[in-house]
């Protein structure tokens, strides 16, 4: 019964959404100021609603009712409860209500700061808001809907896949979608720009706290990902370049691209249509991803779900947002004039050169993503674009944006130059190439020239985004928000730099076969195979081996690799040991019984991993240190700009 | 400078820049991508010697051979018209087994034996690659006309 309830809600909140649209929209256009209230109350119904939803849902979960497809599919009475409720999201249905409950969160959120905005200008907000969620809201009922009864009800279900029973990646979705999803917003705001045709560069101060925010939410899910794949997929790698990985990495690009034009455009009104565009595009990535995620169109290690009439309704559904908002920056764009002019050294000319080569990357990312579906589609034949095409071709945009990073935090705005940073920069540039050699060849005697490079990149950043800290510090002067935030997430790139280098250019990695009491050397530690036992788990049961790890005659960790069946599914799963330090991890992973009482096992040593996860979330600590900025406090309500056209319509009533 | 030069300046220098990373990717692009090809069409000689491709298919019942003790394991690939024989020595993927799909990355030796740097796992034991599941069913279709 709760169940069809749950179903009836979502029709009720997509209805909500349908009213929200329209009220939102057309309330400003026909100067019809009291439609927008309704705007507000069509946002509570929503949300009532949609929490009604996800409340049936879960509860399915829960309460076991294998009656539910989407329950008989992905759970199982053997699961344990918080799985129970991670499996919410663990598949195609599940993920869309997701979307939709975290797309509800953000419009709750927009509509409680509203009363910051002109009215005119939230009510349009929250009107394209409602359009993107009443989209999603249909695709789920019309294709995916996860409240679908399964008759006769099954007696137990099939389980979760095991890969998803695991705690980061039960949270991984969440934080994901809300980066993803966040984006929402700023295109929903860069839509009622363009409808509204403002000249002036406000909106780009109202536009810049949700972007950073959702970016910040983005860098966390990606991460977790990365960190999940690192010990649950069994096999030690952190990033594939898989079209699913892919699919989140190219919006969190281009989102770190509109960052930097928002900081122009607020700051000295240039670059307005660009960060539109900028704006519109995020979105239309992340659109692009569900596509290519959802609608299995793309082979992907990652690819839970393939249904063709799902992938042409979400097609659709990308035409019609992103054509419609092309059109619409095609008709309103040329409006946006800006003649401020800047030095060729200036902060601006630095943040263009930050965007166009963001911008190249998230071209080479894409291009190597689509690559396989055009091909396919041409009849060139079946093709596939690995690890060797994106890690080289990544490398071209990113070693320059690296290296003019570094000088661009200090280049000023307008009339330009670096002088008064000179000897500063000269001394970091100096310290970070000594040191970097001295960690390559010195620490891990690595010969390369690549982790030299890399690790004087990352050295760099660290190094030269403290130059303005502590500079200040020093003279006594206040450290606003944002230049501490943008520190912290320059250092933390830095730090993300550090660890994908030394992990790219020092890991070691041996496949071996093991009798009990034999051992294999590998970066100067002795890995001992001592034999292992069976196991039994709440819902599989498994073999666990022994790994002793040594240094000379110190022991420096015991790790403990599993192979897991579990029932539900049969399915087998390796779960590596692994033993973590802030220098390096050591990692054992089994194979299979090789026969002749040997095992085989993978085994791997890997300097600074942990850096990239820690780095990415510095970056999002400092992206979020800059939303506490003065700038962003709460002004005077706006009384005056009530938007052109309803202030028009008011004057002659 | 005058205002005019210098935005010229900066956009030839991003035009420069442009033109060059996108000439490397390329570069870059073609000399990694990889095809596929299924056991029939390695049977007719499409691979060019010495060629890095995915081969797809399914993994022929009873044709898994260890060396007790080693990494190494051979077995044969089909898609039930030809037979390509794979050899591969390192750890294989969980759900790897007999009678079911699966891709491996590598080349052709000059005995025909395919030697394998990777097999790829997949996460779901019902999720089969489309271009194999595609091999395979023309296989089949091919297999049942004789």
């Amino acid at each position: 019964m709760l169940v069809e309830l749950g179903h009836f809600a979502l029709v009720l909140a997509m209805m909500m959404c349908a009213a929200q649209a329209c009220f939102g929209l057309a309330g400003p256009a026909l100067g019809k100021p009291h439609w927008q209230s309704v705007t507000f109350s069509a946002v509570a119904g929503q949300l009532l609603f949609v929490g009604l939803a996800a409340t049936a849902l879960i509860h399915a979960f829960i309460s076991n009712d294998f009656s539910v497809l989407y329950v008989a599919s992905n759970s199982n009475s053997a699961l344990p409860t918080f799985y129970r409720v991670a499996a919410f999201w663990g598949a195609h249905e599940g993920s869309l209500l997701l979307w939709i409950c975290v797309l509800c969160l953000w419009t709750v959120a927009v509509a409680l700061r509203a009363h910051r905005l002109p009215p005119a200008f939230a009510s349009r907000v929250l009107g394209v808001m409602g359009l993107v969620s009443f989209g999603f809201m249909l695709f789920t009922l019309a294709t995916s809907n996860p409240f679908q009864r399964l008759v006769p009800g099954a007696l137990d279900g099939r389980d979760l896949n095991p890969l998803l029973q695991d705690f980061a990646l039960a949270v991984h979705p969440p934080i994901l979608y809300a980066g993803y999803v966040g984006f929402t917003v700023g295109f929903a705001f860069a839509c009622a720009t363009l409808i509204e045709g403002r000249r002036g560069q406000e909106w780009a101060r109202w536009m810049r706290p949700w972007t950073i925010l959702s970016w910040a939410f983005l860098s966390c899910g990606i991460a977790l990902g990365s960190w999940w794949a690192y010990y649950e997929l069994g096999w030690g790698g952190y990033w594939f370049w898989d079209a699913v990985e892919n699919a989140s990495f190219m919006p969190w690009l281009l989102a770190t691209a509109l960052i930097h034009s928002l900081a122009v455009t607020d700051k000295r009104g240039l670059f307005k249509s660009w960060t539109l565009l900028l704006a519109i595009g995020t979105f239309s990535l992340s659109l692009l991803g569900t596509f290519l995620v959802r609608s299995g169109v793309l082979v992907s290690v990652h690819s839970f779900a393939a249904d063709p009439a799902r992938g042409v309704f979400i097609l659709a559904f990308l035409v019609i947002v992103i054509g419609g908002a092309l059109t619409l920056f095609a008709w309103r764009a040329p409006k946006l004039v800006s003649n401020a002019g800047f030095a060729l050294l200036s902060r601006e000319s630095m943040l263009l050169f930050n965007n166009i080569l963001l911008v190249v990357a998230t071209a080479v990312v894409f291009g190597g993503t689509l690559a396989p579906l055009i091909a396919e589609t041409l009849g060139l034949g079946t093709l596939s674009v690995g690890p060797p095409y994106f890690a080289p071709s990544f490398m071209i945009p990113v070693l320059p944006l690296l290296t003019l990073l570094g000088l661009g935090i200090h280049a000023r705005w307008r009339r330009g130059g670096l002088l008064h940073a000179r000897q500063s920069l000269l001394i970091a540039a100096g310290a970070a190439l000594l040191l970097a050699a001295a960690i390559g060849m010195g620490a891990y005697s690595s010969r390369s020239v690549l982790a030299w490079v890399g690790a004087s990149l990352g050295l760099w950043l660290i190094l030269s985004s403290l130059i303005d800290p502590i500079d200040r510090l020093r003279r006594k002067l206040s450290l606003p928000a944002a230049i501490m935030g943008m520190s912290i997430a320059h250092i933390g790139l830095g730090v993300f730099v550090l660890g994908v280098t030394l992990v790219e250019t020092t890991t070691v990695e041996r496949d071996v076969a093991l009798r009990a009491g034999q051992g294999a050397q590998l970066a100067g530690y002795t890995f001992t195979y001592q034999g292992g036992e069976s196991i039994a788990g709440p819902n599989y049961t498994g073999f666990r081996g022994h790994v002793l790890v040594t240094r000379g005659s110190k022991t420096v960790a015991r790790l403990t690799p599993e192979k897991r069946s579990y029932w539900a599914t049969g399915s087998v799963m390796t779960e590596a040991g692994i033993s973590a330090g802030w220098n390096r991890d050591l990692f054992a992973a089994l194979g299979e019984d090789v026969g002749a009482g040997a095992w085989s096992l993978r085994l791997q040593y890997r300097p600074l991993i942990r850096f990239i996860w820690f780095g990415a979330l510095i970056m999002a600590i400092g992206g979020i240190t800059t939303l506490f900025d003065r700038r962003y406090a709460p002004a005077v309500a706006p009384t005056t700009d009530t938007g052109t056209d309803v202030a028009a319509q008011r004057a002659t009533p | 400078m005058t205002p005019r030069q210098r935005r010229m300046t900066l956009v030839a220098v991003i035009l420069v820049g442009v033109t060059v990373a996108g000439t490397l990717a390329l570069r870059a692009f073609r000399d990694n991508v990889m095809f596929y090809f299924d056991p029939t069409r390695v049977a007719a000689g499409e691979v060019q010697p010495g060629q890095r491709f995915r081969l797809g298919g399914m993994v022929e019942q009873g044709s898994l051979v260890r060396t007790p003790g080693t990494l190494e394991v051979n077995f044969i690939v089909t898609d039930f018209r030809h037979r390509v024989p794979v050899r591969y020595a390192s750890v294989l993927p969980d759900l790897f087994k007999e009678g079911a799909g699966m891709v491996a990355h590598g080349r052709l030796d000059s005995g025909g034996t395919f030697i394998a740097d990777e097999v790829l796992a997949k996460h779901d034991e019902n999720y089969m690659p489309p271009e194999v599941t595609r091999s395979l069913e023309a296989g089949k279709a091919a297999a049942g006309s004789y």
